[in-house]
């Protein structure tokens, strides 16, 4: 649930990634063609993502996109508490652009489908140019209504309500700088727990020591996430960008997160390493293991809400072809790109070992990402 | 008449503000002096698509979410 979930939100940014670049110029024409394999933890999750922008006049741009999750689910949760799965997602996005004057507006639905899961989604934005396009202001707004599902439990139907507003203001600082400050609030009301996952807890009375329960997660949350970028020439052709973004939520996390990538072009390629830090502290409600049964309102074992560092290493290497153009085709790239993600988690506990209760190694998640797509301008 | 440091930092910003407020702000960075922003290896966001996957894949490994900024971008070079 928690990986569905996250699609709505990045299918979000999805939007408005693929919305306004500028105030007053639409977005170009370009079909990608995407194909993603994330393999980790026992989770394997591979799919097509497939986006096509087309202008229609001179003030109208379409945009579709058509992305797919499939899973096969092993995971450290899974192993120790139910029984592998596999599943599917679909998600399909349809979005519009209207350019006035300096303005552009765009509106956009999602939908996202699984045999226990829906989402609908609808978003608006506005973005202005001003200061001679030196500055770039954009609203956007985004409402998602999620119903929940159980697969072993017809009867079981439940829903939760998301908003989404962000700021996000682009700036030319300098002829070599560009920067980008984005402040996005996010309110949640519902049912925001996953409904197979459960919370351990000490039982003298089961012979391992410890027994399972329902999680109950509060049924709010609000969070806020400020993020900072900034993007830098260099003499000698290549780029150099930082970022930072701060995090908090009602729920007591905290989070950090710091990248810095670096952008050479040589020829018709262009190579880009990335490395991007992540600490987070945990959720109020979060225990690895509760002293018994109920002992908190709220109680949560998801890893996402325990205190952990993750690490990003990537390596993206993109070739451009067809840069004279071919028929109705301007230009095109084909792109690798591969993610390593380490994450330490810091108290949640590896049951798998067999070690003693409460006293079990901290599990390490240790994944492969891997992206390859074909980007075609027309 | 004595003027402290901070009022020293802050008359010009003050005067600014005002002059602002009585015309247009002139561009700092004329658009033909925008080439080198206007490269490819410039974009903030070069591939919306792969992006939006990559923070599927943060956003449901991590407890954070939002933030990360796409909108906005490109440079007025057009």
């Amino acid at each position: 649930m928690k990986y569905r979930r996250a699609g709505i939100v990045a299918s979000i940014l999805l939007v408005a990634a693929a919305g306004p670049a500028i105030g007053d110029v639409l977005p170009d024409d370009r079909a990608d063609i995407l194909y993603h394999l994330y393999d980790g933890g026992g989770v394997t999750i591979k799919g097509p993502s497939i986006l096509v922008r087309k202008k229609a006049g001179k003030s109208v741009s379409f945009v579709a996109n058509y992305y797919v999750d499939m899973i096969s689910s092993a995971s450290i949760d899974v192993v120790t508490t139910a029984s592998p799965y596999t599943e599917e997602r679909e998600q399909l996005s349809i979005g519009m652009d209207y350019l006035r004057g300096n303005t552009t507006m765009s509106i956009s639905v999602t939908n996202s489908e699984e045999s226990d899961f829906t989402s609908d989604s609808y978003s608006f934005s506005v973005s202005q140019g001003m200061f001679g396009d030196l500055t770039t202001l954009t609203l956007a707004y985004s409402l998602s209504n999620d119903e929940v599902r159980r697969s072993d439990d017809d009867t079981f139907v439940r829903e939760a309500d998301r908003q989404f507003y962000s700021v996000g203001l682009t700036q030319i600082i300098t002829r070599n700088l560009i920067m980008g400050l984005n402040v996005e609030t996010i309110t949640d009301e519902g049912f925001l727990n996953n409904p197979y996952r459960t919370v351990r807890y000490v039982d003298s009375s089961n012979p391992i020591g410890y027994s399972y329960e329902a999680e109950l997660y509060p049924n709010t949350r609000t969070s806020t996430a400020v993020g900072i970028r900034a993007r830098y020439y260099l003499p000698y052709r290549a780029a150099i960008q930082g970022e930072y973004r701060f995090f908090t939520d009602t729920w007591g996390i905290l989070s950090h997160t710091g990248a810095i990538s670096y952008t050479h072009p040589w020829g018709a390629w262009t190579f880009t390493g990335k490395y991007r830090h992540y600490t987070q502290d945990q959720a109020d409600f979060y225990s690895d293991l509760f002293p018994r049964s109920e002992a908190t309102n709220f109680r949560g074992r998801d890893k996402e809400l325990s205190k952990f560092v993750s690490q990003n290493f990537r390596l993206q290497a993109s070739y451009a072809f067809l840069q004279d153009g071919w028929g109705f085709v301007d230009k095109g790239t084909v792109n690798l790109i591969y993610d390593q993600l380490l994450i330490d988690y810091d108290n949640f506990r590896d049951l798998t070992t067999g070690a003693l209760v409460g006293e079990e190694p901290a599990y390490r998640l240790d994944a492969g990402v891997y992206q390859i797509f074909v980007s075609l301008w027309f | 008449m004595k003027t402290t440091p901070i009022f020293r930092l802050l008359l010009p910003m003050l005067l600014f503000a005002g002059l602002s407020a009585c015309g247009p702000i002139e561009p700092w960075v004329k658009p033909y002096e925008r080439d080198r922003l206007a490269d490819p290896i410039m974009s903030l966001d070069p591939d919306p698509v792969s992006t939006a996957y990559t923070h599927h894949v943060f956003e449901a490994r991590e407890g954070s979410r939002g933030g990360e900024g796409n909108s906005g971008g490109g440079c007025g070079c057009n």
